[in-house]
């Protein structure tokens, strides 16, 4: 007798019931008896269910990574929607842009993602390059590479401090801010600033790198991988560390695609797409690095991306310091070239002496010269370009305009935060409220890159 | 002095050309760069003869072939980067074209922004960039709508990934887009009146008075041609 015969011998059982609803399973019958109507009555009572909470997070909040505001309707712990609300800390970099010279513009996209500063120049002034189109010099594209990768570093030193402290990790939070404070110390050393540098110009970078700086950088190189072994030992095996990122704020491939997601996360999920590797640009393809992948598409995959990826950065800053050799920094057409060179005094980096006295006291024209290509600036021709880079949170895309004058046209900057944000219902809803925090972390999104 | 550059010519870069510096009046000392503007791109676009070179021919070939040839109204090169001009209301089919189409597989829209061309007659340009990572291929789709009806089909359905961009150009420019599910501001506060990153969009600011001497507001002070 099999068990639908039995059922129906038994109609009672078939009666729509209440309190033991009935539904069919390849196993036959199978009954839910639960504890009564209770719920029932309360929906009739109330039919908005008074345990949803609409929740508002930030923009003032320390766990939200910068003034990002999350509306969340929460039903107990869990999230039923999320949405984030940006645009907090837009500056109108853009717009600026369009009123200043295109050198000048170095030092406005410099500011939008700021944990990642080289990253917002070098992709800038290689869409101004493009149209210009012009080459820069070897030793300044050497210097680039070296000075994004150590960029990278301190950017993920950031992503991994600020996750830690937002997860309660708050050793995590001194260490990577201590070791951040060595690689900006790095910055000063090689452009006299530590954050927001305009290093990187159209057609080379500011200035050439001091023996002192190349010293300091080959020790770091020596030194990092010890503190990552300090990261490793404080998070990798920590049980809480693995409760709260394992199978937390998944987003698999196609979830990435369809949203625009790259970068770690990406990579995260399995697809190892780095545009230093799939569409070299500086001369990446000349360096030896391996693109680290993994297949958790969760928190703790994206942490662990982004140790590894610490490590292949200090590979090629390696490689980088190998290969400087001597030559100029800036393209040699003079039309272009920023004719005011910075050199290391007794307070840190300033005006080069030499050059003030050979422009006030020794050449008119030199005086000329500088004078109108600082205030005036070079006439780029008309166009567009669109120049894409891997910045440490993916892609970073301007879209540069010219109209064929002094000033850009358009910028637009497609930033990896503001892309990647959009994803956050999508791995938040239907988890817990504690999650949406590491997800939130695990995206590492940079609000002044997000709004620019 | 004859002036080179105030007829609208753009001289080449990193010759020596008259007119590089050319200004034909009192130079600006401010060091702020002038707000008159000359756009180049005030004409119709001119498609560069074909062969294109490149993957670009096999792209043209395929949308064209999967959506007829009247689809590309223009397609140019320049410094590698191939443009495809596209009606405004095609958008999402192009861009589901594009994505869904064996031998095209553009997989990822990068970017959607906005360009303000106050020349032309259709000014407000939408700009899409998609990449193929099969084939590692990256194309430019742009199309064109004028103030008077500023409305462009929203890809949000080919790629969600649209979502915000739209939004964005919305936001900045004012360009409506068709479809999308909720095109409201992002950047800017809800309640803000006007399109900030118009060309014609007033910056703002009040002439400033110091020991005696006016400094005027950014778009009014003299500058470089």
């Amino acid at each position: 007798m099999t068990a639908t015969d039995n059922a129906e011998s038994h109609d009672i059982f078939a009666a729509e019931d209440a309190y033991a609803a009935e539904r069919e399973t390849t196993e036959g019958k199978v009954y839910t008896v639960t504890g009564g109507d209770w719920d029932e009555m309360v929906a009739a009572v109330d039919p908005v269910n008074d345990e949803r909470i609409i929740v508002n997070l930030g923009p003032q909040h320390p766990s939200t990574h910068g003034v990002l505001r999350l509306v969340c309707e929460m039903e107990g712990e869990t999230v039923r929607s999320i949405r984030p609300v940006i645009g907090y800390l837009h500056t109108g970099i853009e717009k600026n842009l369009e009123y200043r010279t295109w050198t000048q513009g170095c030092t406005f996209v410099t500011r939008a993602d700021y944990l990642a500063p080289i990253f917002n120049e070098t992709g800038y002034c290689l869409g101004v390059e493009k149209l210009l189109d012009i080459e820069v010099p070897e030793r300044a594209n050497v210097l680039r590479v070296i000075m994004m990768e150590l960029n990278r570093i301190s950017s993920h030193l950031v992503a991994l401090a600020t996750a830690g402290m937002e997860l309660g990790a708050l050793s995590m939070m001194i260490y990577g801010f201590r070791d951040r404070e060595r690689v900006l110390d790095l910055f000063e050393a090689v452009s006299g600033l530590r954050m927001n540098m305009a290093y990187i110009r159209p057609g080379g970078v500011a200035q050439d790198i001091s023996e002192d700086a190349i010293r300091m950088i080959r020790d770091f190189v020596e030194y990092m991988p010890k503190g990552l072994d300090d990261y490793e030992g404080l998070l990798t095996g920590n049980a809480i560390w693995q409760e709260r990122t394992q199978g937390v704020a998944y987003l698999d491939v196609s979830g990435c695609l369809a949203l625009g997601v790259t970068g770690p996360v990406l990579r995260s999920a399995g697809l190892g797409w780095d545009l230093r590797k799939t569409m070299p640009y500086c001369g990446y393809e000349d360096y030896e690095f391996d693109v680290p992948t993994r297949t958790g598409a969760d928190a703790w995959s994206r942490y662990l991306i982004r140790i590894e990826e610490i490590r292949q950065s200090l590979r090629i800053i390696t490689q980088g310091l190998d290969r400087l050799e001597p030559g100029p920094v800036m393209v040699e057409d003079k039309k272009i070239a920023w004719p005011a060179q910075l050199a290391l005094g007794s307070d840190g980096m300033g005006n080069s002496l030499n050059h003030i006295r050979h422009i006030m006291s020794q050449s008119m024209e030199a005086l000329i010269h500088h004078f109108k290509l600082v205030t005036e600036g070079f006439r780029v021709p008309a166009g567009q370009a669109y120049t894409a880079i891997e910045a440490p949170r993916g892609e970073l895309g301007t879209h540069v305009v010219s109209d064929g004058g002094t000033r850009p046209f358009r910028v637009h900057m497609r930033d990896p935060s503001f892309v990647n944000l959009q994803a956050l219902p999508a791995i938040a809803e239907g988890g817990l409220l504690a999650d949406v925090i590491a997800g939130g972390a695990s995206f590492d999104p940079v609000m002044g890159g997000c709004d620019r | 002095m004859s002036d080179s550059t105030s007829d609208g010519e753009i001289q080449p870069v990193g010759q020596e050309a008259r007119g590089l510096f050319g200004v034909s009046d009192t130079g600006d000392t401010s060091g702020f760069g002038g707000l008159v503007r000359r756009d180049p791109t005030g004409g119709p676009v001119v498609s560069t003869p074909e062969p294109l070179g490149g993957y670009f021919d096999e792209i043209l070939a395929a949308v064209r072939e999967g959506l007829g040839d009247e689809v590309v109204r223009a397609a140019v090169v320049d410094r590698d980067e191939l443009t495809i001009h596209i009606a405004p209301d095609r958008t999402a089919e192009v861009c589901r074209h594009m994505r869904d189409d064996e031998s095209l597989r553009f997989e990822l829209c990068n970017s959607v922004s906005g360009v303000d061309y106050p020349a032309q007659g259709t000014r407000l340009h939408v700009v899409y960039h998609l990449t193929s990572m099969t084939y590692r291929r990256r194309v430019r789709l742009e199309t064109a709508v004028g103030l008077d009806h500023p409305v462009v089909a929203s890809v949000t359905e080919v790629y969600p990934t649209a979502d915000w961009q739209e939004r964005e150009v919305y936001d900045m420019f004012g360009v409506v887009f068709e479809g999308h599910p909720h095109l409201t501001r992002i950047l800017m506060p809800d309640d803000w009146e006007g399109y900030p990153q118009r060309k014609d969009y007033p910056l703002g600011g009040i002439s400033v008075e110091y020991k005696g001497a006016h400094i005027p507001p950014p778009d009014e002070r003299r500058a470089y041609k």
